[in-house]
């Protein structure tokens, strides 16, 4: 029983992913692969319109459609024609529109639900869609943000008189001590950076299933979610049903990128039809509706103005954001910006800070979070601007962050923003990847290019980014008038034969927990990895969680799963002393087998201690029977994940195309549980930051339609198009957690975006350049050339 | 991207598919890799019958060689035409420019026929064998004819192949001795469809460009031969200044359109700036 003692520790190994297997040979259950005699598929007519008013409505004409059973508009649907809710007030008196599922005499954006239709197959339901027969009165829309806020603007929802809806101001320091400090700068710089619109673009669309003919009476719906557990006490708020009679399952999912941290309508329809019907329906989405009825992410305006001595120092930054929510509030669509809002000031230390944000309807898909969720946002604005006032001041852009930023000594540190980092040192990251990337030989080439006259132009681009991961604790989470806890769940439990049972709330969608969690939990319990079951995402099976999202599962869960391994290892601790028969402190604990001080050939494994628990022939008085424990874990604060990310791009300023020619990140995020899944999670983020920085934006016309509705014209790149990247990283342990650890899920996404960016602007600054706009495609960039008079 | 219901018919004749087609009336259509049909039933803006198809006729796949010029079969896939080795020894531009088309799963199903009958003039090929002077046998109801490339291509995804009819095979002359090609194509992601590109075949004599032949992609309705700049180019030396000069003209007889890759006056700045390039890599300059 001594064959894991010897074992290294698990916790700090490359070991490949357990779920790979089946997730990339596609063995595996995903909703849309889930069959149920007797289910109803369900088709959805959507608006063609980005702002109408529907006239008249009739869905008969789809029940003459051959396997066609039921159709359902607003009016059919009645009472089952919930409202979306929205978690986040942020303000008292913020403007929360109602959002139908089906809408109700008026749609409001490209993709909004008009009228369903249940078949026996997908085909024949979408087939019957032809037969609806909807009369639209074309209303005008309004998608400019800005024009959405001018008096006379068209009103996206006419009942509420605006189309604003909240302004949420931050001021830490006082009104006033902004405008103090910018009178005392000697330069101040103020820019209008905009954070174009995304589409999540996950790989596996969204599907639902749900299924009155549970194993009890309870309904079951099988979605492609990032939360089943939040989702299940929404959808019961939404529909009725006691949450008792209601299971969520989020079978494996394929990426969601905050995609699928929502409640959708759709969701919302299957469940209350199924419940309505007695049948199974299913729904999955095609590409052409993921691209309008998937929230979307970003999109903001940022006017931005930072004041500083001449010599560099940091003395006041200015915020003032108008953020677009599309045209309904979803889950958390309003408190998307002000995740941003405490990031803006990055890794620096600057006297004060005024944030201002309006929240705008426009006549577009909603928003909501995507990868980062206000984090990319802020730090893209707040490492723009560096590089503007570098330039300004005629300084490198690396030594003015050097100036300013908190040195690894001053951790903790409270920032302007009020939060208190928890450690970190930009020293140590950034003179590892300065090392890596070869910064001096590549500004001599730069140098050289720029002399020649090259028309290929060589740009570098840095970005010293830090992150809030974590949410919680959930006092503050209240605080911000967020409706949910920030805390994790796990419990724990030995099976008879020795083998583990390992029940996380966190939800994985591709994050590779069921490995991370397994080797936490190996360290601690002394079996091997491969012995630990990890059992997620089923309300039945895991009842309590928070789900996945903003880089928590870690730093949060993480934490669960190891107050609770530890608290299994003292419970079997005590059962191995009474079989054992010495004092419980007489015992040692190593590599699963607990030893007697001083006599180590009488030993029990926890193997056998959970025999004797499951048995229970011989156990203490004291002590029931199995072997298992649980934690649910409410954290003590954020943690604050930072790196180095540095960026060379040539830039053809012929024909305004840039090409990265090397990008080097050094990313500290604290203890890494599994470096390889870590490599792994940057490298993705790093290829969706830099999709936003040079090829994604969804673009609308003015009557709203999406001009972008498909991967012809909203350009993800592959693998083919991106840089071979050189990642790297520093270990600095969080000490807000006992593990140290950080987060890493969203890290590439928000720091690669500034740094690309920052490059292209650097290559193309002799030619009086100072922005591009996002993203930098060669077009805009060529344009930008021209507009500042420069290359031919 | 759920398609409406169709009839589907697999043939083994040419004779086979045009009475199939004849039998399906206007709303019959060919399929042979269906790399782009697919797509439009999917997203519901072509709603056919029936699709006859071709891929399977012995008479369509294959390369061959008639001495002053090769015969491609018009269901032959990408892969195919541009591994084949009568294409790279005679017809090397279209081998380069196949094998930017896509990406290589489409390659291994999409057809050069098909590629050149949906009559995209984004597509790759079409300005390839415009620049060729390549001609196309069509078949019907009523026998055989021959096409040549510049009245086989109509307008927006419109060809001189009718509703009853089949593109059999594509015949290109050899270039001969002394000719230089390169496809530049320019476009956003790899996969993507060009925004603008070049296909260019030039003779080069004694440090002179004596001939030259250009086909542009994605600049009019349809692929268009950049006349006045063949004409410039024919007499100057092989430089790179001299070539500059004489593409300075590639946007002329063109039509531009503006979409969310390029406007008008960005597209037509690239044309002149990609037609200098691909004719520098032509000539070996």
């Amino acid at each position: 029983m001594t064959a894991v003692a010897d074992n290294p520790a698990a916790v700090g190994r490359p070991i490949r992913r357990k779920e790979d297997t089946r997730l990339l040979t596609g063995r595996t259950q995903w909703t849309d692969n889930i069959e149920i005699p007797g289910m109803f598929h369900m088709a959805i007519l959507r608006s063609p319109m980005g702002h109408a008013k529907i006239k008249s409505l009739d869905v008969s004409g789809a029940l003459k459609y051959p396997g066609v059973h039921h159709a359902y508009g607003a009016e059919e649907l009645g009472a089952l024609n919930g409202s979306i809710p929205c978690v986040w007030a942020v303000t008292d008196d913020m403007v929360a529109p109602d959002f139908p599922v089906l809408a109700k005499g008026e749609v409001r954006h490209v993709g909004d639900c008009v009228a369903v239709v249940l078949a026996d197959s997908a085909y024949e339901a979408a087939d019957a869609l032809e037969g609806i027969v909807v009369e639209y009165e074309p209303l005008p829309a309004v998608i400019n943000m800005e024009d959405a806020l001018k008096p006379g603007s068209p009103l996206v929802h006419s009942d509420k008189g605006t189309n604003k809806c909240y302004t949420y101001v931050m001021q830490p320091q006082g009104d006033g001590a902004y405008a103090a400090s910018a009178a005392q700068a000697d330069v101040v710089v103020k820019r209008r950076f905009i954070n174009q619109r995304l589409i999540p673009s996950f790989m596996e669309p969204r599907a639902a299933l749900a299924s009155p003919m549970g194993i009890s009476d309870e309904l079951t719906l099988w979605t492609s979610t990032q939360i089943p557990h939040v989702l299940r006490v929404l959808l019961t708020l939404v529909t009725g049903i006691p949450e008792n009679k209601l299971r969520v399952i989020a079978p494996d999912v394929g990426g969601g990128f905050g995609g699928k941290l929502q409640c959708y309508r759709e969701e919302v329809l299957v469940t209350a039809l199924a419940n309505k019907l007695g049948r199974p329906v299913k729904w999955t989405e095609t590409r052409s509706e993921d691209m309008v009825a998937t929230h979307h992410g970003r999109d903001q305006i940022q006017d931005i103005e930072i004041a500083a001595t001449k010599d560099g120092k940091l003395l006041g930054l200015k915020v003032e954001l108008i953020a677009n929510m599309g045209a309904y509030l979803q889950i958390i669509t309003p408190g998307i910006p002000l995740l941003g809002m405490f990031m803006y000031p990055g890794i620096y230390k600057i006297d004060s800070y005024d944030f201002t944000c309006h929240g705008v309807f426009t006549n577009t898909t909603p928003t909501d979070a995507y990868r980062g969720a206000g984090r990319p946002e802020s730090t893209y604005a707040i490492e723009r601007i560096m590089d503007e006032l570098a330039d300004e001041l005629g300084m490198d852009p690396m030594e003015l962050r050097k100036k300013n930023w908190i040195k690894h000594e001053q951790f903790p540190f409270t920032t302007v923003a009020g939060l208190t980092y928890d450690s970190g040192n930009y020293e140590a990251a950034t003179d590892k990847a300065m090392g890596l990337f070869g910064y001096e030989a590549l500004r001599k080439e730069q140098e050289e290019r720029r002399k020649s006259g090259n028309p290929v132009q060589l740009g570098i681009g840095i970005s010293t980014f830090t992150e809030m991961c974590g949410l919680a604790p959930s006092r503050t989470l209240g605080a911000l008038k967020y409706v949910a806890g920030g805390w994790e769940h796990c419990t724990i439990r030995v099976l008879p034969t020795g083998k583990v049972e390992l029940v996380t709330g966190t939800s994985p969608h591709g994050q590779g927990h069921e490995t991370a969690w397994s080797q936490i939990a190996s360290d601690i319990i002394g079996v091997p990895v491969e012995d630990i079951e990890v059992i997620h995402g089923d309300t039945r099976t895991s009842p309590y969680g928070m789900d996945t999202y903003g880089s928590r599962s870690l730093a949060v869960g993480g934490q669960a799963i190891m107050r609770a391994s530890e608290k299994l290892v003292e419970r079997a601790r005590v059962i191995a002393a009474h079989q054992l028969e010495v004092s419980a402190s007489d015992l040692e604990y190593s590599g699963g087998v607990f030893r007697v001080k001083g006599d180590p050939s009488k030993e029990q494994s926890i193997q056998g201690v959970a025999f004797e628990a499951f048995t229970a022939h011989n156990l203490p008085d004291d002590v029931e029977p199995t072997l298992q424990a649980e934690s649910t874990v409410d954290p003590q604060d954020f943690s604050y994940p930072h790196g180095t990310h540095l960026c060379a791009i040539e830039v053809d300023t012929q024909t305004g195309k840039s090409k990265i020619r090397s990008y080097v990140c050094v990313d500290d995020i604290g203890v890494q549980i599994n470096p390889m899944i870590v490599e792994g999670q940057v490298h993705g983020g790093l290829a969706q930051g830099i999709a936003q920085a040079m090829y994604e934006g969804a673009v609308y016309d003015s009557d709203g339609q999406l001009l972008t509705a498909s991967f012809v014209d909203y350009l993800i790149p592959s693998a083919a198009d991106l840089p071979s990247f050189t990642t790297d990283s520093t270990i600095t342990p969080s000490t807000s957690n006992p593990l140290g650890v950080k987060g890493v899920g969203e890290a590439g996404a928000i720091a690669s975006t500034p740094a690309v960016i920052n490059a292209i602007v650097d290559a193309l600054r002799p030619l009086g350049v100072n922005d591009v706009p996002m993203p930098a495609s060669p077009m805009a960039v060529w344009r930008t050339i021209q507009a500042a008079g420069g290359a031919k | 991207m759920i398609p409406s219901t169709f009839d589907y018919v697999r043939v083994n004749s040419v004779d086979a598919a045009v009475a199939a087609l004849r039998a399906g009336g206007e709303d019959a259509k060919v399929i042979t890799g269906g790399q782009s049909l697919l797509p439009l039933l999917r997203m519901r803006l072509a709603a056919p019958s029936i699709l006859v198809d071709c891929s399977d006729i012995d008479e369509m796949q294959g390369v061959t060689d008639n001495g002053d010029s090769v015969t491609i079969g018009a269901a032959t896939t990408h892969w195919a035409v541009m591994h084949n080795d009568l294409v790279k020894a005679h017809v090397p531009l279209l081998a380069k420019a196949t094998a930017t088309v896509a990406d290589p799963q489409i390659r291994h199903r999409g057809t050069f026929g098909g590629a050149l009958a949906h009559g995209d003039s984004a597509g790759d090929l079409p300005s390839v064998v415009l620049a060729l002077d390549a001609s196309m046998v069509i078949a019907g109801p009523d026998g055989r004819r021959t096409v040549s490339a510049k009245d086989f291509f109509v307008d927006y995804f419109t060809t001189a192949v009718g509703a009853d009819e089949v593109l059999v095979s594509i015949t290109i002359p050899k270039l001969g001795a002394g000719w230089g090609t390169h496809y530049e194509k320019f476009n956003r992601t790899a996969q993507g469809w060009a925004i603008v590109g070049v296909a260019a075949a030039v003779k080069v004599e004694g440090g002179k460009i004596v001939d030259a032949r250009i086909g542009l992609t994605n600049c009019a309705p349809v692929p268009v031969r950049a006349s006045s700049v063949e004409a410039a180019l024919t007499g100057t030396s092989a430089s790179a200044a001299e070539i500059d000069a004489a593409c300075a003209s590639a946007a002329a007889g063109t039509h531009a359109t503006t979409d969310l890759g390029a406007d008008k006056e960005y597209r037509e700045h690239l044309m002149r700036v990609l037609t200098s390039r691909a004719v520098a890599v032509a000539a070996g300059v």
